[in-house]
């Protein structure tokens, strides 16, 4: 009975693996959706998530299978009304923050966000100092 | 034979090029006037090893067009049926290759300085040649030590494994050597700053000479990028035209640092101020390059694990990156305080409005090299980020924003001191225009904030740009200030077309039978057919897709699914109907189990004026270099003919005491 049992999973664990090759792309691989106002939400998104098997591109921006998946995945949750960020989120849970384009601050990527601050602070400091001065300068000599 | 006589070629530049390195040094040696008798030879010593680089890049080259399958490179990168053009712009598509074009032309690049270049004082001449062949022999001991690209087989290849589909195309023709040209263009301003930084030259005539230098890589890497971004566009088939992809960053910063270096050259040429500020960034430019070479050359990028485990290649670049940029910065931290301040100016002046500019590219620069060094930080933590266009847009924008608008005032300012009362009228057209735009535009639709921005700046700058021209007499406005404001143009209608792009982009994806229509954007779009097409090393299916704009006369379009047999690969090769005001982009995807077909089609307003601002920028660059050469070789005419009547004079004066009995 046992065996029969896990040679039953086994076999429903085979018949996706097995369907993969040859399945034909998901339905919203390539559709848009009819709603033009979900759609552009939908792009939106896509833009913003990395395919995984590809070197710097959006599935958006992809003909890989697992993108077209991914895009399926994002317009089908965009109609059945989920937000463009708890796909995110979902996404994120699933295959770790690299898939999201978009780095939020966190444990890891907060230098991503300090940085730039301090380099606001950093140019407003160079420009006062060669800027402002010169302006006392001038204003001596005159 | 061929094989050999390139290496042995190769060997023989890098033995030249430590000569001209040890001959270099000793020109520091020597007073002024009074020349070494050991410096002599680092002039023609540059000019030889240039000439033994090209050759042995032509070598390489011959190889790949006869196909010699017995070459390691050739075997693994070409096939004997690729079609000839695709077999010549195969030698620079792979590793090797890539980095022999480097290296030639940077030995070409010096040598063109050492045989042209007059005007420096020998001692600056003579260290310039000496940093030059330093940092060529690091990449001569790169491309023999660890990646030699005339390496044998031991038993020839029957049949080469042939290039990436990607790249057959006619931008790997254009792409990687104006790029290349460019990044290497950027080691002599690199050199030269070394140079004159060493002998404490920094002045106004040593700008005169680098300045060319910088335009002209400047212009180089400006058409290599726009190139390269026009070819991902069309070759990737989903219309995107920039990824902020790391290796198109690599490009990009450098471009951004020759930016701001030829700004401050020209401050220094004209103005004797910002001396250490060209210096420095004279060293950063080609920092980039480096780095970008970096990240391209030494598996970084596709993975920091892979290139942790087979280190050879990058650690090698590293350390060359290392010794390079460090030594740079060191001599420039112990000699900068040696070079003098230069002139003062104010806050409201052309040159306070450049500094602010040169301030803002930098801040730019150093966004757009942590978001493309980060994750590599990271990865090598295990803790994998993305870094990517929601990330680099905004933080590039907080510093983009005020430079197009300091842009689009600054060349209208005065030298030195300036009120600003004086351009209230010229500020005030350019803000009116720019809120005018972004309020008509918010007003008309619901477009994301950023295009929106985008496009009011594109106009103001547009219009600010020109306005360097009015009250002038056009027919006396020199020629190198017609370059900078049809650059400035060019910025302007850049990014009109990015902004165009951005918001108004309308997208059709569909599923349709051989006679079924769709309609995107104003235009119809009936596929008639689909049939099977042969190349010369790939089969197709092309899609003839009728396009007709309003009910007009409809157009053919052909885009093609191309599946290429060596390498294996499948590629999509779109099909684009240009107007004047946009793109339609079409592309032909699978066919779907009912029979019918996937396509893409996007109406994409504006678009190509990317493009065409990218070669009206580099137009202007040139129009500078020829402006400025030709005002050079006038001057330096009267200056000959000057020396020239001078010396009759003197000759007449010294005859005439002769007695006359």
């Amino acid at each position: 009975m046992n065996r029969a049992i896990i040679a039953f999973l086994l076999a429903l664990l085979a018949i996706p693996l097995a369907a993969q090759d040859t399945m034909p792309p998901a339905p919203y691989a390539y559709n848009q959706l009819d709603d033009p106002a979900l759609e552009a939400q939908a792009s939106e998104l896509m833009l913003t998530l990395r395919c995984l098997k590809c070197q710097s591109q959006s599935i958006a921006d992809s003909d890989a299978p697992m993108a077209g998946d991914m895009r399926h995945q994002v317009r089908s949750r965009i109609l059945a009304g989920e937000s463009p960020e708890e796909i995110r989120s979902w996404l994120v849970a699933r295959y770790g923050d690299y898939v999201s384009y978009n780095p939020t601050i966190s444990a890891t990527t907060w230098p991503l966000f300090a940085i730039p601050v301090l380099m606001i602070v950093l140019v407003a400091g160079v420009l006062l100092r060669r800027l402002g001065k010169r302006r006392d300068a001038a204003e001596d000599a005159a | 034979m061929i094989a050999e006589l390139g290496l042995a070629a190769l060997w023989l530049a890098a033995a030249l090029a430590v000569l001209q390195m040890v001959s270099g040094a000793f020109a520091l040696k020597g007073a002024e006037g009074a020349p070494n008798s050991l410096a002599i030879f680092a002039r023609p010593a540059a000019v030889v090893q240039a000439l033994l680089a090209v050759l042995a890049f032509f070598l390489l080259l011959w190889a790949f067009a006869i196909t010699d399958l017995s070459i390691k490179l050739v075997a693994t990168n070409s096939h004997s049926m690729k079609p000839m053009l695709y077999k010549l712009t195969g030698t620079w598509g792979n590793h090797e290759g890539s980095m022999l074009l480097w290296v030639g032309v940077l030995a070409l690049s010096g040598g063109l300085l050492a045989a042209f270049e007059r005007r420096l004082p020998e001692r600056t001449m003579g260290a310039t040649l000496a940093v030059q062949g330093f940092v060529g022999l690091g990449f001569y001991a790169f491309l023999l030590l660890s990646s030699n690209p005339f390496e044998r087989l031991p038993v020839p290849a029957i049949e080469g494994v042939g290039l990436n589909p990607l790249l057959q195309d006619i931008g790997l023709a254009i792409h990687p050597p104006t790029l290349y040209a460019g990044y290497v263009g950027l080691s002599v301003a690199f050199s030269l700053a070394m140079g004159a930084l060493l002998t404490n030259q920094v002045n106004p005539s040593f700008a005169r000479v680098l300045r060319p230098w910088v335009l002209g890589a400047w212009v180089l890497l400006t058409f290599g990028i726009t190139a390269g971004s026009y070819w991902a566009y069309y070759e990737l088939g989903w219309g995107g035209w920039w990824f902020w992809d790391p290796v198109e960053n690599a490009s990009f910063m450098p471009w951004l640092a020759a930016t701001a270096l030829m700004h401050s050259v020209s401050v220094l040429a004209a103005r004797d101020a910002l001396r250490t500020w060209t210096i420095m960034l004279g060293v950063l430019a080609f920092s980039m390059s480096m780095l970008g070479t970096f990240l391209v050359r030494s598996g970084v990028l596709t993975s920091v694990h892979a290139f942790a485990v087979d280190p050879e290649r990058g650690s090698f670049i590293l350390a060359l990156l290392g010794l390079y940029i460090g030594g740079a910065f060191t001599i420039f931290a112990l000699r900068a305080g040696a070079v003098a301040e230069g002139k003062r100016f104010s806050a409201t002046s052309r040159e306070g409005a450049l500094v602010f500019n040169n301030v803002m590219l930098s801040a730019i620069l150093a966004i757009v090299l942590l978001g493309t060094l980060y994750p590599l930080l990271t990865e090598a933590f295990d803790v994998r980020v993305s870094v990517g266009p929601p990330y680099f847009n905004p933080a590039s924008a907080i510093f983009a924003v005020p430079m197009f608008l300091v842009m689009a005032v600054g060349p209208l300012l005065r030298w030195k001191e300036d009120k600003p009362a004086r351009i209230q009228f010229e500020v005030a057209l350019v803000a009116a225009v720019l809120i005018a735009v972004i309020s008509l535009v918010t007003i008309l639709g619901d477009y994301p904030f950023l295009p929106v921005l985008g496009l009011g700046l594109a106009l103001a700058l547009g219009v600010g740009a020109l306005l360097p021209l009015r009250g002038r007499k056009l027919s006396r406005v020199p020629v190198a200030t017609y370059g900078m404001v049809l650059a400035h143009f060019g910025v302007a209608v850049s990014l009109f077309g990015m902004a165009c792009e951005g918001a108004f982009t309308q997208e059709r994806l569909a599923a349709i039978a051989p006679g079924g229509t769709e309609q995107v954007g104003d235009f119809a779009v009936k596929l008639e057919s689909v049939t099977p097409v042969a190349g010369p090393n790939w089969t197709a299916i092309e899609a003839r897709i009728a396009v007709s704009r309003d009910g007009g006369e409809p157009v053919i379009l052909s885009p093609q699914a191309r599946n290429f047999w060596s390498p294996a690969q499948a590629t999509s090769e779109s099909a684009l109907l240009t107007r004047w005001d946009g793109q339609l982009y079409a592309v032909i995807g699978n066919q779907a189990e009912d029979g019918r077909w996937q396509i893409r089609v996007w109406w994409k307003p504006f678009v190509t004026f990317i493009w065409y601002g990218g070669l009206l920028i580099a137009l202007g660059g040139v129009l500078a270099i020829v402006g400025r050469v030709r005002v050079d070789v006038k001057r330096r005419k009267a200056a000959d003919m000057g020396d020239e009547r001078r010396a009759d004079i003197e000759a007449l004066d010294a005859a005439a005491p002769v007695p006359a009995e």
